[in-house]
């Protein structure tokens, strides 16, 4: 019998519960109403609880543990909420891994909870049990177990504020089961701080002043934004910036849709298939204004010829970021948000139009090279940049696009259109292949109102497939479009640019894709001629629920502009 | 440029995990630890490790940096040998009829200024504590008589600068009230 006796909104007390119930109880005092799991032997009182208060918080079933965490991520993306993903000791706590890696490196605030053997088992070898902890240490922001019941609270709300506070991440907490079966008195209070972690850095003025000077005495400015600005929340504070100040602005990869494609002031994407401008006028500007990005190596290409004729000015909340990767003359810590709402009075506007005339030249000559051939090919096989192009008109650039890794991902990321922030979902920094399907689904349930559209290369998509169950189970609305091109396209192209054209182990044999869509009752589509395009594309939009959209594309496209790995920035090559 | 010896000085909660976290810093960048002492602090329920490590200049900062990230640190520092006051200790098990035998022993563990910790009929121990030099060196002079056991501790170390931590802990004390009496 449940005996809750709620003081106020923020304090919640229950006389005599379980663990395994105060484990609910707490998610819900963090206002979750969602989770994403498997259940397994030694989560399965947690999971007697979630029965019990399926009302208040909907379970989504995953096919796959590794699933679960992508979901949670994409949850998190989408709706600047933690996302939480649950799982069993053992195998189940160990598929967890790779989302919370990659929630780890893209910063994604997502808090996992695991079940563990009973303390008394604990380092017997015992069924199903591993170290977790020991396992999860590098991949996590912070993590603990717990083997008294009474610790619940205190270390779920600081899991909750650890993973959304300050730099994001991933938290993971292990729970012995006897932990879940222990009963104790209830209480739940927020965690307010912790004396060893301050998030919130003070800005300091002579920072900003001396950030706002090196601003207004550039003649060759450049900003590099990157996810900072969308997990600060600083759309609209960097939007009216980059707007008083005139400059400039490209985006990394997880930056992207944190200022709207068509902002006359956006020239694309920075770093190894970003655009030709930006990443040869990094070479180029006399001042760099990194906001909210961290010099990922993707980024920068050669770090001993990276814009080192620039001053930079590093805007970022994580002090370990600061002259990590690339030294630089001025650091402004902490959020981005802050930052910008100082320095915007302090920045005055300047006519940069000769060095926008720089970016227009480049621009004109990738459009020549390379961007007319992927958008408006001549040849008769379909390219990505077409598929994505026709996506764009038919979503109006209002979807929220989820991507994999590898070809069809930059060229995703390049040609997609966005209107509005917490669009683009993709694995950045660990390059988490099978990343898309899943985290399309957790986009979607951030974001129900939204179109969710997730584009996958016909290698990832088979990593993670059987989350088609998860769709079909839960009826959800994701529009999945695989670009087959037969081929690990990336990991190809390498190998035609680099090792002589040795295909090794890149061909792919593939299933009859529409026969397994259709076999989860998903309405599919296959797409060989452009002529069949549009009209595909239209009715998978238009389609009330999850739809499958396979488009065959030429085999043996290459994606560029392109930085080999390790070369500078100035070597960037668009054939 | 040479690697310089750091004392890398860790203020921490008491967490079970910490250890390892810190140490998977290392070990992911190829960074060999020569030595590493946790003892508690002047504060109480504070910890306190001290690390030495043979790092370049140019890595240091920032390795310290990704210390001070973890959840459960406090603060971090570094600091070159200049900068610390720092000993050793290493204990010396010998057989006791060496004692008896070798009468030059008596002469070492005098020069040594070093300590006899307790003798039995069968072995004597010998405890020294110093610079890792004087360690070394007493070591030596004693391997000729036959060592049984011979241990050494890691660094321990205190910094000449002040480093601040109570002041660290208050200003979180008035931050958190502030915050709760608003």
């Amino acid at each position: 019998m449940k005996s809750a006796v709620i003081k106020n909104k923020t304090s919640h007390e229950v006389k005599g519960i379980t663990g395994a119930e105060a484990v609910i109880r707490c998610l819900l005092a963090e206002g979750v109403d969602l989770v994403f799991g498997y259940p397994g032997g030694a989560i399965m009182p947690i999971y007697d609880e979630l029965y019990k208060f399926q009302d208040q918080l909907h379970h989504v079933l995953t096919r796959h543990e590794q699933g679960a965490a992508h979901m949670a991520q994409g949850f998190a993306r989408t709706s600047g909420k933690v996302g939480v993903a649950m799982a069993t000791s053992g195998p189940g706590a160990t598929n967890l891994v790779t989302g919370i890696a990659d929630a780890q490196i893209d910063s994604t605030p997502m808090v996992c909870i695991t079940g563990q053997v009973a303390s008394h088992l604990l380092g017997t070898d015992a069924f199903q049990e591993t170290d977790i902890i020991g396992i999860s240490t590098p991949v996590t922001k912070w993590n603990c177990q717990i083997t008294k019941a009474s610790d619940i609270p205190s270390m779920l709300a600081k899991a909750f504020y650890i993973a959304r506070s300050g730099r994001p991440g991933p938290v993971l907490i292990d729970i012995t089961k006897d932990a879940q079966f222990e009963t104790f008195d209830f209480q739940y209070e927020p965690c307010q701080g912790i004396r060893s972690y301050q998030p919130q850095t003070e800005i300091d003025p002579t920072a900003i002043a001396e950030a706002a000077s090196l601003i207004n005495a550039a003649q060759k400015p450049l900003i590099v934004w990157g996810q900072g600005v969308i997990l600060g929340q600083a759309e609209e504070e960097f939007k009216a910036f980059v707007e008083k100040t005139q400059i400039p602005a490209a985006w990394t990869i997880l930056g992207l849709s944190a200022l709207p494609t068509s902002h006359p002031q956006n020239m694309g994407m920075v770093g190894m298939h970003g655009n030709y401008a930006p990443n040869l006028l990094t070479n180029e500007c006399d001042l760099l204004i990194a906001v909210g990005m961290r010099f990922d190596d993707r980024v920068t290409g050669d770090l001993g010829t990276y814009a080192k004729q620039a001053k930079i000015i590093h805007l970022e909340i994580d002090p370990a970021e600061i002259n990590k990767n690339v030294p630089v003359d001025l650091a402004v810590l902490g959020n981005c948000k802050s930052s910008l709402q100082q320095l915007l009075p302090l920045v005055s506007k300047k006519d940069l139009s000769p060095w926008y005339q720089r970016f227009e030249a480049l621009k004109a000559t990738e459009i020549n090279k390379v961007i007319n051939n992927d958008l408006y090919p001549t040849k008769p096989g379909l390219t990505m940049g077409e598929a994505i192009k026709v996506i764009n008109k038919h979503s109006g650039g209002d979807a929220i696009i989820v991507t994999d890794v590898g070809q069809h991902q930059m060229v995703a990321c390049r040609y997609a259109e966005f209107n509005q922030s917490k669009s683009n979902v993709t694995s950045g920094g660990l390059g988490t292949m099978g990343f898309a399907l899943p985290a399309a689904i957790g986009a979607k349930m951030g974001a129900p109102n939204r179109e969710v559209v997730a584009i996958i290369g016909d290698g990832g998509y088979q990593m993670t497939i059987q989350e088609l169950g998860t769709i079909f189970q839960q009826q959800l609305a994701v529009k999945i479009v695989v670009l087959n091109n037969e081929f690990l396209g990336m990991v190809r192209q390498w190998q035609q640019l680099f090792f002589d054209k040795r295909y090794a182990s890149t061909e792919m044999i593939n299933p009859d894709f529409i026969k397994i869509a259709e076999a989860y009752r998903i309405p599919a589509k296959k797409v060989q001629n452009r002529t069949e395009l549009d009209t595909a594309v239209g009715e998978m939009i238009s389609c009330q629920g999850p739809y499958f959209l396979e488009v065959c594309v030429e085999k043996e496209d290459n994606v560029f502009p392109m930085i080999p790995s390790g070369a500078s920035v100035s070597d960037i090559r668009l054939e | 440029m040479e690697p310089t010896t750091y004392t890398i000085s860790i203020y921490t909660e008491n967490n079970v995990g910490l250890l390892n976290r810190i140490s998977a810093i290392f070990l992911k960048r190829h960074i060999n630890v020569e030595s590493l002492t946790t003892s508690p602090s002047e504060i109480e329920n504070v910890f306190r490790f001290v690390i030495v490590v043979k790092m370049k200049q140019e890595n240091i900062a920032r390795v310290v940096k990704q210390i001070e990230k973890q959840i459960d640190v406090i603060r971090a520092y570094y600091h070159t040998d200049t900068e610390t006051i720092f000993q050793e200790s290493a204990l010396y098990k010998i057989k006791s009829e060496a004692l008896f035998e070798e009468r030059h022993i008596q002469n070492i563990i005098k020069k040594s200024q070093a300590n006899i910790v307790t003798v039995s009929p069968e072995f004597f121990v010998i405890e020294k504590t110093g610079f890792r030099e004087e360690t070394e060196k007493l070591y030596e002079d004693l391997r000729p008589y036959g060592l049984l056991q011979f241990v050494r501790s890691g660094r321990i170390s205190v910094s000449k600068a002040k480093m601040g931590i109570s002041e660290i802990l208050n200003t979180f004390k008035t931050k958190n009230n502030e915050e709760k009496s608003s």
